[in-house]
C-alpha cells in the first residue's frame, strides 16, 4: 500500500515539473514581442510640438508595461525629461515616472538618483510637487533601504522652503512617509536633515497655507502610524491648530490631540489662565468635547466619533458632557430627565404637565454661568441635536462605546439614549436602539424611560420593531409594574403587527426567564385565575395567550412556588407548547407530574449532557454491529434514524448534529437494501423493478451528500472525506445498475473511465485521510486499482459489485458544533383566501420574508424559487441589500419576488420556497486541500464533478393563491 | 479710524425691529417692523428720524429684511409707498413670497375688520414689493461699488437669513432672529468665520438656557397620541406660519411611524398658500426633508387635511391646528368653546400668549372662563344632565374641563446659541437688539467676560458709535513682492514683515512700487547719499601696512562679507570703500575714511563703531 502511495505521489511530482516548463514557454512568447521602449522613443521622437508629445504619453499611459521593460522606458522618459521645455510634457513624464515604479516586480533602485536629480534644474512648481510624488512612490517601494529613505527625505528638507504650496505638500507627506521613526537609525545618519524630522514637520503647522498645515498634520500622524512617538511638545502647538480657520485643519487637528491623549494620558498639562493642571487626557478631551459644536459638520463627525475611543478620561469629565445647566430668566431650571426622575423617586405617577409645572426655581448666581464651557460640558447634549444625522450618529456611537467602559456613565446617558429614539431618522433610531441593548447589562430602565421605549413598539418600520425586541430580551427592568406594561405593549404590538410573533415570543422568553420574582405577583391576573370561581378556559391558538404562558413558564423555570398558582388547564396547554413550541418553553418541574424529560441538573456540563450521550451510544450500536444479518442489520438502522430525527426535535442544540448522523445512516440504509444479495442473482432483465430501487437509492444517496456537504456549517475535512466517500459508492452503484440495464459495452467504457478518474481524483484530494478508512470501500478499490485499470468493464463492474458488498462501515466521526441551515418563510403565509389578482402579462410583486439560519454566504447562496401549477419554475436571485444580519449565524431575507403569468380560468396555487445553491468547485475539501495541487490537477485533468452546481431546497415551500387576469380591451 | 454707527429706531423689547446702521459713509436700514400692540401711529417707526428735511431715498443706501415675521417687514410698504423710499430693498427668496401675503393679511385685518383709513392698500403692497430684489444664500450682492452684502443662513423661519454687511475692510452682520438648534423642518443657523467689526444680534431670550428639544417633542407626541387613543380630540391652537408647519410635520410624521388612523385638520386659508411656498422652498429646509423630497416632499401631507366648520362636531378623535396662537378670537376659539366641557379632550398651547387672552387665562390655571356674548355652545344633553353646569351658563361661564398643556416651541437662539454664534463669527464688538434691557445685562456682561470683545445694547433712538481700526489695503507689484519675499526666510502668518519700497498715494489710491519704478514715474533722477567718516588710529607702521592689518582685522571679523584688498590701497566691504591716510601732523597716526551710502547705513555704521575700538595688537 505504502509502495502503492509513494509510486502516486512522484506522479503527481513529474506533473509539477511539466506545469513549470509550460510556464516558461508562455514567458518566452512575450519577450519576444517588440520592445516598448523602443516604441516609445520613436514616437516621442516623431512628436512635433509638445501636445503632440503629450498625445503619445497619454496612449502609452493606457497600457501597462511588463517588468523587464520598464528600467527601458524609464531612461527613454528621463531623456525626453531633460529635452523638454514645455512643463506639461513634463508634469505628464514625472507622473508616468512614478506609475512605471509601481509596476509589480520592478525594483526601483537604479532609478533612484535619476529621478532626484530631475528635481535639480526643475523651474515649474507643477513639475516639482509631482516629481516629488514620484519620489514618494519610490521611497515606499524601497522601504527596507534606510539610506535611500535617508537620501530622499533629505531632498524633501531642500525643498521644504519652496514657494508653492504643493510643492510643500508633497515634502511634508514624503518626509511623514519615509522620515526615520527608529531612534537608532537617526543617530547613525549624519545628516542634517534627518536630525529630526518631528521638528522640521513641526515648524510647518504654522505655515501661511492651510493646505500646507493640514499636510504637516498629516506627515505626523503618518509618522505616529508608523511607529514613531510622538513628543508631548507639540501637543500645544496641536491645540492651537484647533481654532484654525479652515475646517481641514481643525479636522487633523482634532485627530492629531487625540493621538496625543492616547499617547501621554497621564501627563499633567497647565490649565491657562489659572494655576491648576489636570491629566493630558481631560484636557484634550475637554478640546474635543468643544469641537462637537464646531462650525463644520465634518470636523463635529470627526470629534463625536473620536470621543469613543477616550476610555481613559476621568469619571468627572464624561459625566460633563451630558451636563446641561438650564435656567430661565436667569433661575436655575431643572431639565425634563430631571422633573421625570423627581416624579419617578417620589411614587407619584405621571400627571401630565401643567403650565408652570417647568417654572423656574431658585435663582442663579449671574458671575457662576459659564455659557461657553472650556470643558467637557454638554458636549454629547450638543452632539445629539445636532442638526446632521451624521453627527448624531457618530455622537451615539461614541455614547455607546464609552458607557460599555463606564457602567456610571452608561447609568446617566441612558435618559439621553432614550430620547434618541424618536429622532427623525430611521437610521439612528435604530443606531440608539442597538447601542442601548449593548449597553443594557450595565443598566436597569426606571418606569417612565421603560415606557418611551416601548412607546417605539408601534413604529411601523419592522426594523426598528424588532431591534426593540432584541432590545427587551437582555434589558433590566426594575419593577412589576414595569413587566407589565412592557408585556401589554408587547400584546399590541402584536395585535397591530401580528407578523411580529416570533419575535416578541422569543422577548418575551427572555422577559421572563430575566425576571421571575417581577413575573410571580403577576401571575394570578395575566392566567386571570380566580381563588374561588374557575374562569373560562382561554383559546390555545391565540398568539396572545401563548405570549402570555411563554412570559409565564420561562419565569416559573427558576421560581419553584410559581406552578402552584396555575389552574388545570395551564398544565395541559404546558405539556402542549413544550411539545409544540419547544425553543420557547423551558423543561418545568411541576408538582405532582411526571416530567417529560428526567430531571435535568443544572450543573451538569454539555459533555454529560444525557442527551449527548445518547447520540452517542446511538451511533456506537451502529458501528459496532458489523456481522448482524442483513436484516437485523436495516432494522437497526431504521430505529436509530428514527430515534435521532426525535432528538433533534427536542434537542435544539443537537439539532445539527442529529439530522447529519441520520442523513448519514439514511444513506448507508439506502445503499444497503439496495445492495441485498438475492436482488443481484436473479437474471438482469427480469429484475426491471428491482433495479429501478436501486438506481432511485443511488440518486437518492447522491443527493443526500450534497446535502450533508453544503447544508450544514462546521462541517470538518474529516467529515467530507465521510462524505465523498459515500458518494463515491453511490456513483460506483449507478454503474453497476447500468452496466446491467445497458445494452452494448460502449457506454461503459466512457463511465468505467470516469469512475476511475473519479477514484484517482478522490485520493490525491483526500491522500491525508487515507490511513484512517482502512478497509472502507475506496480503500480495497486502490489496493485493486492497477487491475481494474487493465481490466475490460464488464470485469471492473464485478469486482466493484464484490467490493462494494464486502467493505466496511465507515465510522463518521463528529465536529464539536454543526449546525443545519435551516429557512423559514414567514410571509406569505400562505394562509390566504383571497388570491392575489393580477393582470396577466403585467407583473406583480409579493413581499417574501425569512428567517435564515447557519446560512453561510447568504448573498452568494440563498435563492428564490417559485413553482406555477403547469411546472414553469422560475429561479429568483435576491439583491444582496435584501440580506440583513440580526445576529450572528442569522440572517433574514427580506425582498420581493415579481411573479407574471399568462391569463388562468381560476385561482391557481403557486409554491414558493428558498434554495441553497451550492457549487462543488467551490466545496470545502478544495478549501482544505493545499491550493497548488489542487489547481493543477484541475489543470491536467478536468473532472466530470467540477463546477456542478445545484440547489437544495431547504424551506418548506409556501402555497400563494394567485390569479392572473385577462387584461381587459 | 473710521467709525460705524448704529441707531436702533425700534427696539429693546420684542415687538419690532428697526435699525440704521451707517458704516463707512454708506447708511443701511435693516428690517422695517411693526409693533403688534399699538393701533396708532405708534405701530410704525419714527422714520422722520432718519432724515428731517430731504428724501428717504437720498439718505439710504438699501433696506435689508430679514424674515418675514410682521414685527421685521410690517411697516415695509407704509416706509416706501407712504413715506416714500424707491431705493433697492434686500430679502431673500422665500421672504419675497411669502412676505406679501402677510402683509395682505394685516391689511385686511386692520382695514376691512377693523375699519381704520389711512393705511397702505394692496396696490402699495405690490408696488413695494416691486422694489425688492431677492437675494440667495451665500451669494454676494454688490449694492453699489462699495457697499456689498451677503445672506446667511438663520434657521427660525423658512427663509429667515442674517446679513454681511460690507464696505471695504469694514463689514457688520445682523442676525434677524435665528435658531442655532434644528428643529423638525429647519436646520440650524449657520455663519462662518466672517470676524465682522460689528455684530448685531437678537437677544430674545438673552438669560434663557433651553432643555432639549427632543424631551419637548417627545413629550408633545405622547400627550397627543394618548388623547388620541382614548377618542378624544386635541386643539392646538398655532399662528398661521412658521411653528405651524413644524408641528405638522412633527405630527404628520409621527402618524407614518405609528400608524394611526385619526384625522389630523389643519384650518384653511392663509396657511393653504404659505404651506404652497414651503413645498417650493426645499433647500431652505432642514437636513431630513431635503434629502427625502426626491421620494416625497414632507410637506405634501397625507394626513393633514382641510378644516371645514363642520368637523368640530364629528364624533371621533381628530387633531385640529386652528388660528390664531392665543386662543383670542376666530376658529380657534370657536372650536375651544366646542370642547372645553369634555374632559377626554385636550388644548395644548405651543407658544407664549398675551395677558388678556383666553390662552393665557387658560394656561394660568384658570377653570371658569367668563365669556362675552351669547355664543356660548354646549351640548343640550350635558345642560339636562348637570344643572351645576346650567348655573354657569346663566352666569355667562364657561368651565374648562378639558385638559390643558402647555408646550413651549419657540424658534430663537438661547444664550448659548448667542454664544455659539459669536464663538463662530469672531466678531470684534457686539451689539444686542431685540430683547429685555434688564436680561441683555445679564449677556452683555458674559459676553465680555468670555470673548474680551466689548458690547453695546442702545436704546430706542440711541445712537451707538463704533471705532473700528481699518486696515488700508496698498498695491504692490508682483515683482516687488517676490523680490522682497524671496529674501530671508519664509513668510510667516503671525509676524508682520518688513518691506522695502516706495508709497505712492496718487488718485485716492495707493501704490507700493520699487524705488526706480517711482523716480522713473515721478520722473526724478536719483540721488546718492553717502556718508563719510573718519576714524583715527594709532599706527606707526606705513600706510599700505596698516591698511593690510585693517584688511586682515576685518577680514577675521566679517567672515560672512566680501572684504576685497583693491590694489590702489583701498579696502572695500561689500559697497562700503575704506582708505588710509597718514595724518598729516603726526605720522604715527592714520586716519581711516570710511564711506558707505545711506542703503548701507546699518553695515557701516557696524564698521566705523568696530574700528573705533582700534585694530587688535599686531599678530604678526
Amino acid at each position: 500500500m505504502a509502495a502503492h502511495l509513494k509510486k502516486r505521489v512522484y506522479e503527481e511530482f513529474t506533473k509539477v515539473v511539466q506545469q513549470q516548463h509550460e510556464d516558461l514557454s508562455a514567458k518566452k512568447l512575450r519577450l519576444t514581442k517588440p520592445s516598448k521602449s523602443a516604441a516609445l522613443h520613436v514616437d516621442l521622437c516623431k512628436a512635433t510640438s509638445p501636445a503632440d508629445a503629450l498625445q503619445y504619453l497619454l496612449q502609452f499611459a493606457r497600457k501597462p508595461v511588463e517588468v523587464e521593460s520598464v528600467e527601458g522606458v524609464v531612461r527613454i522618459l528621463l531623456e525626453h525629461y531633460y529635452k523638454e521645455n514645455d512643463a506639461s510634457v513634463r508634469l505628464k513624464i514625472a507622473s508616468l515616472l512614478g506609475l512605471l515604479s509601481k509596476t509589480a516586480g520592478f525594483s526601483p533602485d537604479c532609478i533612484v538618483d535619476d529621478a532626484i536629480n530631475t528635481l535639480q534644474n526643475e523651474k515649474s512648481h507643477q513639475v516639482l510637487a509631482q516629481l516629488l510624488d514620484t519620489l514618494l512612490v519610490i521611497g515606499t517601494k524601497l522601504t527596507e533601504n534606510p539610506s535611500v529613505r535617508m537620501r530622499l527625505v533629505e531632498v524633501a528638507c531642500k525643498h521644504l522652503t519652496d514657494s508653492s504650496h504643493g510643492v510643500r505638500n508633497k515634502c511634508l507627506q514624503l518626509i511623514g512617509c519615509l522620515g526615520p521613526v527608529e531612534k537608532g537609525v537617526a543617530k547613525e545618519a549624519e545628516s542634517q536633515a534627518a536630525k529630526d524630522v518631528q521638528k522640521i514637520i513641526g515648524d510647518h503647522f504654522n505655515d501661511q497655507d492651510p493646505r500646507v498645515r493640514t499636510a504637516a498634520i498629516k506627515a505626523m500622524l503618518q509618522l505616529h502610524e508608523r511607529g514613531l512617538k510622538l513628543q508631548q511638545a507639540i501637543y500645544g502647538q496641536a491645540c492651537k491648530l484647533l481654532a484654525d480657520d479652515y475646517e481641514q485643519v481643525r479636522s487633523a487637528a482634532v485627530q492629531l490631540i487625540w493621538v496625543l491623549s492616547q499617547l501621554y494620558p497621564e501627563s499633567i498639562v497647565p490649565i491657562p489662565s489659572s494655576n491648576e493642571e489636570i491629566r493630558l487626557v481631560d484636557d484634550a478631551f475637554g478640546k474635543i468635547c468643544h469641537m462637537v459644536s464646531d462650525g463644520s459638520w465634518v470636523v463635529r463627525v470627526q470629534a463625536a466619533k473620536l470621543l469613543g475611543s477616550m476610555q481613559q478620561v476621568s469619571s468627572h469629565f464624561l459625566e460633563q458632557t451630558l451636563d446641561k445647566k438650564l435656567m430661565s430668566d436667569l433661575r436655575r431650571k431643572r431639565t425634563a430627565h430631571e422633573r421625570a426622575k423627581e416624579l419617578y423617586s417620589s411614587g407619584e405617577f405621571s400627571s401630565g404637565r401643567k403650565w408652570g409645572d417647568d417654572a423656574p426655581k431658585e435663582e442663579i448666581d449671574t458671575g457662576a454661568v459659564n455659557l461657553i464651557e472650556s470643558g467637557a460640558c454638554g458636549a454629547f447634549v450638543h452632539g445629539l441635536e445636532d442638526e446632521m444625522y451624521e453627527v448624531r450618529i457618530a455622537a451615539v456611537e461614541a455614547l455607546c462605546m464609552l458607557a460599555q467602559s463606564s457602567p456610571s456613565f452608561a447609568e446617566k446617558c441612558l435618559d439621553f439614549l432614550v430620547d434618541m429614539f424618536n429622532d427623525e431618522i430611521e437610521e439612528v433610531r435604530l443606531q440608539s436602539i442597538h447601542t442601548m441593548r449593548k449597553i443594557s447589562n450595565n443598566i436597569t430602565l426606571r418606569e417612565d424611560q421603560l415606557d418611551t421605549v416601548l412607546a417605539v413598539l408601534e413604529d411601523s418600520s419592522r426594523d426598528i420593531r424588532e431591534a426593540l425586541h432584541e432590545l427587551l430580551c437582555c434589558t433590566n427592568v426594575s419593577t412589576k409594574e414595569g413587566i407589565h406594561l412592557a408585556l401589554v405593549e408587547l400584546l399590541k404590538n402584536l395585535t397591530k403587527y401580528p407578523t411580529d410573533r416570533e419575535s416578541i415570543w422569543k422577548c418575551l422568553k427572555f422577559l421572563g426567564s430575566r425576571h421571575p420574582t417581577l413575573v410571580l405577583p403577576l401571575v394570578p391576573e395575566l392566567l386571570s385565575t380566580h381563588p374561588f370561581f374557575d374562569t373560562p378556559e382561554p383559546d390555545m391558538d391565540d398568539p396572545a395567550y401563548i405570549a402570555v404562558l411563554v412570559l409565564i413558564f420561562n419565569a416559573a423555570k427558576s421560581c419553584p412556588t410559581m406552578p402552584a398558582l396555575f389552574s388545570d388547564h395551564t398544565f395541559r396547554h404546558y405539556a402542549y407548547l413544550r411539545d409544540s413550541l419547544s425553543h420557547l418553553v423551558p423543561p418545568l418541574r411541576l408538582p405532582g407530574r411526571k416530567l417529560v424529560s428526567s430531571p435535568v441538573s443544572p450543573s451538569i456540563t454539555p459533555h454529560e449532557d444525557p442527551s449527548q450521550q445518547f447520540l452517542h451510544q446511538s451511533l456506537e450500536r451502529v458501528y459496532n454491529l458489523q456481522h448482524l444479518d442483513p436484516q437485523g442489520i436495516q432494522e437497526l438502522l431504521e430505529f436509530t434514524i428514527r430515534d435521532l430525527q426525535r432528538l433533534g426535535e427536542l434537542q435544539s442544540e443537537l439539532a445539527g448534529m442529529a439530522d447529519f448522523t441520520a442523513t448519514y445512516l439514511q444513506c448507508q440504509l439506502l445503499l444497503i437494501k439496495a445492495l441485498q444479495e438475492k436482488l443481484w442473482n436473479m437474471a438482469a432483465p427480469l429484475y426491471l423493478k428491482q433495479n429501478a430501487l436501486a438506481s432511485a437509492a443511488a440518486k437518492q444517496i447522491l443527493e443526500e451528500t450534497y446535502k450533508m456537504e453544503f447544508m450544514y456549517s462546521g462541517v470538518e475535512s474529516k467529515q467530507v472525506v465521510i462524505i465523498h466517500h459515500m458518494r463515491l459508492q453511490a456513483k460506483a452503484l449507478q454503474l453497476i445498475v447500468t452496466a446491467r440495464t445497458a445494452r452494448g459495452v460502449e457506454p461503459l467504457f466512457g463511465m468505467c473511465e470516469k469512475f476511475l478518474q473519479e477514484v484517482d481524483s478522490f485520493q490525491r484530494c483526500f491522500i491525508s485521510e487515507l490511513p484512517r478508512m482502512q478497509g472502507s470501500f475506496v480503500d480495497k478499490l486502490l489496493d485493486l486499482m492497477p487491475r481494474l485499470v487493465t481490466s475490460k468493464p464488464s470485469e471492473v463492474v464485478k469486482i466493484l459489485q464484490t467490493t462494494l458488498r464486502q467493505s466496511t462501515f465507515l465510522h463518521l466521526p463528529l465536529p464539536e458544533r454543526l449546525y443545519r441551515a435551516s429557512a423559514n418563510i414567514i410571509e406569505p403565509t400562505g394562509e390566504s383566501d383571497n388570491p392575489l389578482r393580477f393582470t396577466s402579462g403585467l407583473v406583480v410583486a409579493l413581499d417574501v420574508d425569512a428567517t435564515l439560519e447557519h446560512v453561510q454566504d447568504p448573498q452568494g447562496t440563498v435563492k428564490v424559487q417559485v413553482l406555477y401549477p403547469d411546472g414553469q419554475a422560475q429561479l429568483i436571485h435576491p439583491k444582496p441589500a435584501d440580506f440583513r444580519n440580526p445576529g450572528p449565524g442569522r440572517h433574514r431575507l427580506i425582498t420581493q419576488v415579481y411573479l407574471s403569468h399568462t391569463a388562468w380560468t381560476e385561482p391557481c396555487q403557486i409554491e414558493v420556497r428558498l434554495l441553497l445553491a451550492y457549487n462543488s468547485n467551490r466545496s470545502k475539501a478544495t478549501a482544505k486541500v493545499p491550493k497548488s495541487t489542487w489547481n493543477e490537477s484541475v489543470e491536467a485533468l478536468p473532472q466530470p464533478e467540477n463546477g456542478i452546481e445545484g440547489t437544495i431546497p431547504f424551506s418548506k415551500p409556501v402555497k400563494v393563491y394567485i390569479m392572473p387576469k385577462p387584461a381587459r380591451r | 479710524a473710521e467709525n460705524e454707527q448704529v441707531s436702533p429706531l425700534q427696539n429693546l423689547d420684542v415687538g419690532r425691529s428697526c435699525i440704521l446702521v451707517s458704516i463707512a459713509g454708506k447708511n443701511v436700514m435693516l428690517d422695517c417692523g411693526m409693533h403688534m400692540g399699538y393701533n396708532d401711529d405708534r405701530r410704525f417707526p419714527d422714520f422722520s428720524y432718519i432724515t428731517q428735511n430731504g428724501r428717504l431715498t437720498d439718505f439710504l443706501d438699501c433696506v435689508i429684511i430679514s424674515h418675514f415675521h410682521l414685527d421685521h417687514c410690517g411697516a415695509l410698504p407704509y416706509f416706501s409707498e407712504m413715506v416714500g423710499y424707491d431705493g433697492p430693498i434686500y430679502m431673500t427668496h422665500p421672504t419675497k413670497a411669502i412676505c406679501p401675503i402677510l402683509l395682505e393679511d394685516y391689511r385686511k385685518i386692520t382695514v376691512d375688520k377693523k375699519g381704520e383709513t389711512n393705511f397702505f392698500t394692496s396696490q402699495m403692497i405690490k408696488d413695494c414689493m416691486k422694489k425688492v430684489v431677492a437675494v440667495h444664500l451665500h451669494q454676494t450682492v454688490q449694492v453699489d461699488e462699495e457697499l456689498e452684502i451677503k445672506a446667511y443662513y438663520a434657521g427660525h423661519v423658512l427663509g429667515a437669513a442674517m446679513f454681511q454687511i460690507k464696505v471695504g475692510c469694514e463689514s457688520v452682520v445682523y442676525t434677524g432672529d435665528y435658531n442655532m438648534t434644528p428643529d423638525r423642518h429647519l436646520g440650524a443657523a449657520w455663519i462662518d468665520k466672517c470676524r465682522p467689526d460689528l455684530l448685531i444680534t437678537e437677544s430674545t431670550y438673552a438669560t434663557t438656557i433651553r432643555d432639549s428639544k427632543r424631551c419637548r417633542e417627545r413629550d408633545f407626541l405622547k400627550k397627543v397620541h394618548e388623547t388620541v387613543e382614548r377618542g378624544g380630540k386635541v386643539l392646538i391652537p398655532v399662528f398661521a406660519l412658521g411653528r405651524a408647519q413644524e408641528l405638522c410635520i412633527l405630527l404628520e410624521t409621527f402618524w407614518e411611524r405609528m400608524n394611526l388612523k385619526a384625522p389630523i385638520y389643519f384650518s384653511t386659508g392663509l396657511t393653504e398658500k404659505a404651506n404652497h411656498y414651503y413645498k417650493l422652498f426645499i433647500t431652505w429646509t432642514n437636513q431630513k426633508i431635503r434629502k427625502t423630497f426626491v421620494q416625497r416632499n414632507m410637506f405634501e401631507f397625507k394626513h393633514i387635511k382641510a378644516f371645514d366648520r363642520a368637523f368640530a362636531d364629528n364624533p371621533g378623535p381628530m387633531v385640529v391646528f386652528a388660528t390664531p396662537g392665543m386662543l383670542h378670537a376666530g376658529q380657534s376659539l370657536q372650536i375651544f368653546r366646542k370642547w372645553a366641557g369634555n374632559e377626554k379632550n385636550m388644548v395644548i398651547m405651543p407658544g407664549y400668549c398675551v395677558q388678556g387672552t383666553v390662552g393665557h387665562k387658560i394656561l394660568s390655571g384658570q377653570r371658569k372662563l367668563e365669556m362675552e356674548g351669547r355664543q356660548i355652545v354646549s351640548s343640550p344633553k350635558w345642560l339636562l344632565i348637570d344643572k351645576a353646569c346650567a348655573f354657569h351658563l346663566l352666569l355667562l361661564q364657561l368651565e374648562v374641563k378639558m385638559q390643558v398643556e402647555y408646550m413651549s416651541f419657540s424658534a430663537h437662539a438661547d444664550a448659548k446659541g448667542i454664544m455659539q454664534l459669536i464663538r463662530q463669527a469672531e466678531p470684534r464688538n457686539v451689539l444686542l437688539v431685540h430683547g429685555e434691557a434688564k436680561k441683555m445685562e445679564f449677556l452683555k456682561q458674559k459676553i465680555e467676560q468670555e470673548f474680551h470683545v466689548s458690547c453695546y445694547m442702545p436704546a430706542n433712538g440711541e445712537t451707538t458709535t463704533i471705532f473700528t481700526n481699518p486696515s488700508i489695503p496698498v498695491d504692490i507689484s508682483l515683482g516687488l513682492l517676490k523680490r522682497e519675499t524671496a529674501i530671508g526666510l519664509l513668510p510667516d502668518v503671525k509676524k508682520p514683515k518688513l518691506m522695502h519700497g516706495t508709497l505712492i498715494m496718487k488718485d485716492n489710491s495707493f501704490r507700493l512700487v520699487s524705488p526706480e519704478q517711482a523716480l522713473k514715474e515721478l520722473g526724478l533722477a536719483e540721488h546718492q547719499l553717502r556718508f563719510t567718516c573718519r576714524v583715527h588710529i594709532q599706527d606707526p607702521r606705513k600706510e599700505h601696512e596698516t591698511v593690510l592689518r585693517v584688511y586682515n582685522h576685518l577680514k577675521g571679523v566679517l567672515k560672512d562679507y566680501s572684504v576685497q584688498h583693491l590694489p590702489d590701497g583701498s579696502i572695500t566691504v561689500e559697497s562700503i570703500l575704506i582708505q588710509a591716510t597718514a595724518h598729516s601732523e603726526d605720522q604715527g597716526t592714520k586716519v581711516l575714511l570710511v564711506s558707505w551710502t545711506y542703503q548701507d547705513e546699518e553695515l557701516g555704521s557696524y564698521l566705523t563703531s568696530l574700528l573705533k575700538k582700534g585694530l587688535p595688537q599686531s599678530t604678526s
